[in-house]
């Protein structure tokens, strides 16, 4: 019997702004998974988040036949392996599988806390953390090299993971005075290219500005100036 | 069995260290231990994990592997014999989130900071223990009607989070604190029960002497350090 990829049985919890949330979506797009989006309200989560996701409490979570997936990037593994086709996300190999989740797990670690912190600080603590953002991204771009995709000529688990944070590269340029462009030309023009030939990008990334302007409120929020 | 030249550089001491010893022992490869001076890091740790410059590294083929998660699933997926992770696409995304669980900082850390700490007023040691003790509750629940976090054998999220299994021992003995006793969490000792006294487990605990040392002598260090603040 044919079965719709998905089938209705696909829930995905998440934040329209979440970058974690949207590698999920991305993921999702790239294997032309159909599922039902719920935007939860952060401040107010749905009692079905709080059941899904009772240790961390947190979105992305994936539902898939009534059993929940958390951390968004064990959800774009799992997703990865129950639609292994099309657009395999990992590569076959062991060895450059594991440097694959190398680069996700480095990501994770770095990116989001140090991003944070360039919208939360001022004055010297800004300047420590504006370093070391643009150190994470050289050393990023030196993973990237001269590929067309982290993934080599295919958009891999290390794009996935990566790319959600690009609409969030102008907040931190704006805030902590520097430019990815002149730091990291490779990154930038990977971040370009992902928009451009992958629809599963296009789709799920909002607009920089939009995403500065959601800082904002976080700012107002956390009384930050 | 995968073939090639197997190297691993790591630290007598280490849980994290201790996971590939297990794993690798699971899979009958043959390696060679490579101790590590953390104070004094060799150029081959530096020029092998230049991004964490930490142990483990995994060293295969003069190929490195760092993040001991990420070497137990390359060690699984090179070794076939002995699976530590199920097919299953749901089971493995199980096993990952426990391991990441046990690893985020309030798991490990309540527990290393109950061995570090033992300050006065009982107050602090006191919300470290039920952080500790909450996460545990979570523990106590996935083993629910099996032998192992992995079911029967002993999988993934077992060599993950095995580190509980002699930490909470030592604990008792350098600080009087029983995080894990029968009566709350019965499913978590006969864990630790059949865990420790598997073969393979068993044979490759740090010595237990030179833990108790280490420890006390970390511990009394910082006691020093805050009685003279």
């Amino acid at each position: 019997m044919a079965c719709e990829k998905g089938e209705g049985d696909v829930v995905l919890l998440d934040f329209w702004a979440s970058p974690f949330g949207q590698r999920v979506r991305i993921a999702l797009a790239e294997k032309g998974v159909a599922y039902e989006y719920r935007e939860e309200d952060l401040a107010n989560k749905s009692r079905m988040l709080l059941e899904m996701n009772p240790v961390h409490k947190k979105i992305p979570v994936l539902v898939h036949g009534g059993k929940p997936v958390c951390e968004s990037l064990i959800i774009v593994q799992y997703i990865d392996e129950v639609w292994a086709h099309p657009n395999p996300l990992l590569p076959t190999e062991p060895y450059p599988r594991a440097r694959a989740r190398f680069w996700a797990d480095f990501i994770d670690k770095k990116i989001y806390d140090c991003g944070t912190r360039l919208w939360k600080l001022k004055g010297e603590a800004l300047q420590e953390a504006k370093k070391e953002m643009i150190c994470i991204l050289k050393l990023l771009e030196g993973e990237l090299g001269d590929k067309k995709y982290f993934g080599g000529d295919a958009f891999g688990f290390v794009d996935v993971a990566l790319v959600p944070f690009t609409s969030w590269f102008y907040t931190y340029e704006t805030s902590a005075g520097f430019s990815v462009e002149e730091e990291c030309p490779k990154l930038a023009a990977w971040a370009k290219r992902c928009a451009e030939e992958r629809e599963s990008v296009r789709k799920t990334l909002y607009d920089p500005q939009k995403i500065y302007e959601f800082v904002g409120l976080l700012k107002k929020k956390f009384g930050v100036e | 069995m995968a073939t090639g030249e197997v190297k691993l550089l790591g630290t007598w001491s280490s849980p994290f260290v201790l996971r590939i010893k297990w794993a690798l022992g699971m899979k009958g490869a043959q390696y060679e231990f490579i101790e590590e001076d953390i104070s004094n890091k060799s150029p081959m740790l530096l020029q092998y994990n230049p991004v964490y410059k930490k142990v483990p590294v995994l060293v295969h083929d003069g190929k490195p592997i760092t993040e001991s998660l990420i070497i137990l699933e390359y060690i699984d997926e090179m070794w076939k014999e002995n699976p530590i992770l199920l097919k299953d696409p749901y089971e493995k995304a199980v096993a990952r989130f426990l391991s990441n669980f046990g690893d985020s900082k309030v798991c490990i850390t309540a527990i290393y900071l109950l061995l570090h700490l033992c300050i006065s007023t009982g107050e602090k040691q006191q919300e470290a223990i039920t952080s500790a003790a909450e996460n545990l509750n979570i523990l106590e629940e996935k083993l629910e009607g099996k032998r192992f976090f992995g079911g029967e054998t002993i999988g993934y999220a077992d060599i993950s989070l095995g580190w509980i299994s002699y930490m909470v021992s030592l604990l008792d003995d350098v600080t009087n604190v029983k995080l894990i006793d029968e009566v709350t969490y019965p499913l978590l000792s006969q864990w630790i029960s059949n865990f420790t006294s598997s073969p393979l487990i068993k044979d490759s605990l740090p010595p237990r002497d030179r833990m108790v040392s280490k420890f006390r002598m970390l511990r009394e260090a910082f006691l020093a350090s805050a009685a003279t603040a």
